[in-house]
């Protein structure tokens, strides 16, 4: 994960309220965020969620219903996209097909007024294209390359001209999952070594918690939660974001002093102490399966509380360093745990059907009011 | 599955299909090489009528008006097509949007005497004299409009196919909306204006109805003349203008064909080595 | 920086504008004059007509005097359809190219479907090279092609088809092929059948194979999985191969003069003898008024199919 490196001072960008309606549809709803300088920052939503019409608002590709967006100072209400200081790698890249790669590269400094010296348009696409190694193939046109070096050139062109804002659009969503791996954190050393303040969207969330400082979760055009990857993962706000990053065991009961009563769990749920949610509120419990305990006996009672249900095992994915265990209670829930290969020692691990406890402590429950 | 051509009906079924296209144009061939009068009679091999063709001023003036004709109206049924794609492709819908998208393909369908008869009427209609009545020019705008129509077909196909984020991108790099068109949308889509081109070219060369409707005593197409020379007896002449056209226009299709076809091996190629070396 | 320009400084205005000045003086203003002629009175001047909006003889101004008996004309063709001795003239002709243009739009379909079908699923190199076959016809002169049928179907015993005929036995005297129904029908049929093949083949070239190979893995036979996945699904083809046979072929005007000599009346024939010797310019454009309005629908129809073909809408 990458260290935050956020300037201290203003915000570099600020969306403000901004909204987008197609006809009677609400794509994005009443987004208001700000960005700092050289941060990398990715919008993460699954598709339809109103993220790439956002990123296309901050392109000036779709004009906002509502809302302004300002950036280091200029509101960009009223400038077309081909003045924006922005610049955006597409997810089909969107290459010129009929230009080689350097004229790719060299378009937008092409468009420059007042008009570029030639050799220094020359100097910058060499230096642009050496940073994403793609000098051999300056001559190549786009067909001739491949999904990896396409990306490369993409970037190397939405960089050329030195935008204030770098937006990328599923920057590795066209690429096969090997490549894509390595390609993320390349790509993320690329960004801060040019310094621009880039905003990406994604549906992967592997790829944004990878790659951003911040993440903004997106739903139904709704800005739902932004932070640090840890912050989204370990204290999710909502439902939808604990469910949407990574996997979880999802309680849904009644707040009251003993604790969350659900009709799917033998005992009320213990949580951590709670300062805004009413006793008798309707709320859910969110428990990572990496938090949840598989043993062979009753857990003995530990400090701060500890929930645990006697259960049988109905299923286990066997992923090498840990094991996803599939745990029915008696009640017939199932809860999921990941349990490191490890923690079995010499001893057998439980197998189909063995009867097993699942505990967790009851920090490791998030209470979700919404 | 394509058991479809395997089979024998299928097969047959074919050739019968493709032997009704093409025997008459075979006996048109075949009959312009005849030494006699007649046209369906084989009196033995000669070539006296292409030579008659070579000879004939009035044939010869008349495809050259045909080929002028047709280039300037293919050129211009382009530039109007393609726009009318454009429009239709590249607008959000407007007032009268779906009116003029009806409108552009109409022309396609409507039976020729109609859009003839409507033409010769604008064209000598009293208030309009300015636009020179009937003649080559009226030819020529007449051939624009039904030509148009198909580039725009054909164009607009190909512009839906285009990735909009192509000149999305141009835009975002800080090129003007019109200079993108120019620079990006006009060389992406260029295979498909060449052959709209051809075929419109083909289409103004071909015709008839509203070549005789709008013509004048001076500007006599080749279809006007052959029309009238098939009215007042026939001589294997036509055919071996059939023959000479006939070969013509294979050699081009072919010679098209062959150079699209190449230029996709050549592109599927390079593909692979790029997917090899990655 | 640069606000948005007021639309007559914008690019986009003014290529939206050609095609639409250009539509609008070239295709619908004369739609526009042919019914203002229709209107007319014939007369002996040029152009031979005198229109409705005019200068009235007494040189008080203009007057506006439509002259209906074009369309009379017509209406008394209906009214007197069932008398003895009628002579629907106009009537019989836009019976005769409505009937000929449906028997040309349903042979087409029945010989260019299976056609454009088999062409589809054949193998791609081969595919090409039928296509080709196909256009290349097209690409030749249309006046030529229809005379090439004149011999072929000559009445005389030089018609190519006689010949044949009497060469091998089967008749002693020449057949009257040419100048009939029979000779126009099939010139329309070979005339019009690549704009049938052409469409369909469009359509049916994209039909996903796995479709039927799921049909026929869900136990479908043959002839099931044709009617009930292949027919449903080139249905647009099918529209927008028909229309554009039918609706030219109601017009065609050459195929009828040419091969079907004094007897077939068909009804672009008849405003081409309007409007050339006759020199009837309002009935001409009267008959043209009602052919359009005839074919309204069918274009109308064409237009959605294509449309929806060309992928507009979902």
């Amino acid at each position: 994960m990458v260290a935050q490196q956020q300037d201290s001072g203003a915000a570099y960008l600020r969306i403000e309220g901004v909204s987008k309606r197609f006809g009677d549809n609400r794509v994005v709803r009443d987004v208001s965020l700000t960005i700092a300088r050289k941060e990398i920052f990715a919008l993460l939503g699954s598709s339809g969620c109103g993220k790439s019409t956002l990123l296309r608002m901050l392109a000036g590709l779709e004009t906002p219903s509502a809302g302004r967006i300002v950036l280091d100072g200029e509101d960009l209400a009223t400038v077309q996209p081909h003045h924006r200081p922005t610049n955006m790698m597409f997810q089909s890249y969107a290459l010129f097909p009929h230009l080689t790669v350097e004229d790719n590269v060299a378009f937008g400094l092409r468009q420059e007024r007042p008009k570029l010296a030639r050799d220094a348009i020359a100097a910058r696409v060499g230096k642009m294209l050496d940073l994403v190694q793609m000098q051999r193939y300056a001559r190549r046109k786009p067909h001739e390359l491949s999904g990896g070096q396409q990306q490369r050139v993409a970037l190397a062109r939405s960089l050329a001209k030195e935008p204030k804002l770098l937006l990328l659009d599923e920057p590795l969503a066209a690429l096969d999952k090997k490549i894509r791996q390595e390609t993320q954190l390349e790509l993320v050393h690329l960004i801060e070594r040019v310094g621009v303040t880039c905003i990406m969207v994604t549906h992967d969330q592997e790829e944004a918690m990878t790659m951003a400082d911040r993440i903004g979760v997106m739903s139904d055009g709704v800005l739902l939660q932004v932070g640090t990857p840890g912050e989204i993962y370990e204290h999710p706000n909502c439902r939808f974001t604990a469910e949407f990053i990574g996997e979880t065991n999802m309680f849904h009961g009644r707040l009251g002093p003993q604790g969350v009563a659900c009709a799917d769990f033998p005992a009320p749920i213990a949580v951590s102490p709670l300062a805004d949610h009413a006793d008798g509120s309707e709320v859910s419990v969110s428990v990572r399966p990496e938090r949840v305990l598989l043993s062979r006996e009753a857990p003995g009672a530990l400090e701060g509380g500890l929930n645990s249900a006697a259960g049988e095992v109905v299923d286990i994915a066997y992923l090498g360093s840990y094991s996803v265990y599939h745990v029915r209670l008696s009640g017939g829930r199932t809860v999921t745990a990941s349990v490191p290969s490890a923690r079995w020692g010499d001893a057998a691990p439980p197998t189909w059907g063995d009867a097993v406890w699942v505990s967790w402590k009851a920090p490791a429950g998030v209470v979700l009011s919404r | 599955m394509s058991r479809g051509t395997r089979s024998l009906g299928a097969r047959s079924w074919l050739v019968l299909v493709f032997a009704f296209l093409y025997i008459p144009i075979l006996c048109l061939v075949v009959f312009s090489f005849t030494s006699g009068e007649i046209t369906t009679q084989f009196d033995g091999f000669s070539l006296r009528w292409y030579q008659a063709l070579l000879d004939d001023g009035e044939i010869q003036s008349a495809v050259w008006l045909s080929l002028r004709i047709g280039a300037l109206a293919a050129t211009s049924a382009v530039v109007v097509g393609t726009a009318a794609a454009f429009v239709l492709t590249r607008f959000r819908p407007y007032f009268g949007s779906s009116f003029f998208a009806g409108m552009s393909t109409a022309p396609m369908v409507m039976p020729e005497v109609v859009t003839g008869l409507s033409l010769v009427l604008l064209f000598t209609h009293p208030a309009l004299s300015f636009l020179g009545g009937r003649g080559a020019l009226a030819i020529w705008a007449a051939h624009t409009t039904l030509c148009a129509a198909y580039a725009a077909v054909l164009v607009q196909s190909r512009l839906r196919e285009v990735d909009r984020s192509l000149e999305e991108a141009a835009l975002d790099l800080g090129c003007p909306p019109f200079k993108v068109f120019f620079i990006i949308t006009v060389p992406v889509i260029a295979p498909a204006l060449v052959s709209a081109w051809l075929l419109t070219f083909t289409l103004s060369m071909d015709d008839f109805v509203l070549a005789a409707m709008l013509s004048d005593p001076g500007s006599t197409t080749l279809p006007v003349l052959i029309f009238a020379r098939l009215h007042h007896g026939l001589k294997p002449e036509i055919n071996a203008l059939a023959t000479i056209i006939v070969v013509v226009v294979s050699i081009a299709v072919l010679t098209a064909n062959h150079i699209m076809l190449s230029s996709q091996n050549a592109r599927l190629r390079a593909k692979q080595l790029a997917a090899a070396a990655d | 920086m640069s606000r948005r320009r007021p639309f007559l400084l914008r690019g986009r205005f003014w290529v939206g504008m050609l095609p639409w000045t250009w539509l609008l003086l070239f295709f619908l203003l004369p739609f526009v004059l042919i019914v203002n002629v229709s209107l007319s009175t014939p007369d002996l001047a040029i152009p031979p007509y005198i229109a409705p909006l005019h200068q009235a003889e007494d040189g008080s101004g203009v007057e506006l005097v439509p002259d209906l008996s074009s369309f009379q004309r017509l209406g008394d063709e209906i009214a007197a359809l069932g008398e003895d001795g009628a002579e629907p003239l106009y009537l019989r002709a836009y019976g005769n190219s409505l009937l000929l243009a449906t028997l040309t739009t349903v042979c087409c379909l029945l010989i260019g479907y299976p056609f454009a079908y088999h062409i589809a699923r054949a193998r791609e190199s081969i595919r090409n090279v039928l296509l080709m076959m196909v256009m290349l016809p097209f690409w030749t002169s249309f006046l030529l092609r229809v005379y090439a049928w004149m011999g072929l179907l000559d009445s005389s015993e030089v018609g190519l088809i006689n010949q044949l005929l009497i060469g091998l036995g089967i008749i002693d005297t020449p057949l009257p092929l040419l100048y009939n129904t029979g000779a126009v029908l099939t010139g329309m049929i070979y005339s019009y059948l690549p704009f049938m093949v052409l469409p369909l083949y469009a359509n049916l070239v994209k039909l996903d194979q796995r479709l039927l190979e799921a049909a026929s893995d869900l136990g479908a036979r043959p002839l099931t999985t044709f009617l009930s996945v292949t027919l449903p699904l080139s249905r647009n083809g099918i529209i927008a191969g028909a229309m554009m046979v039918f609706i030219p072929a109601v017009g065609e005007f050459v195929i009828p003069d040419l091969l079907g000599g004094g007897d077939v009346q068909m009804i672009g024939r008849n405003i081409w003898d309007d409007f050339g010797p006759n020199q009837d310019w309002p009935m001409a454009a009267t008959v043209a008024v009602v052919m359009v309005l005839l074919l309204i629908a069918p274009i109308i129809v064409f237009n959605r199919s294509s449309r929806s073909e060309a992928g507009e809408q979902p």
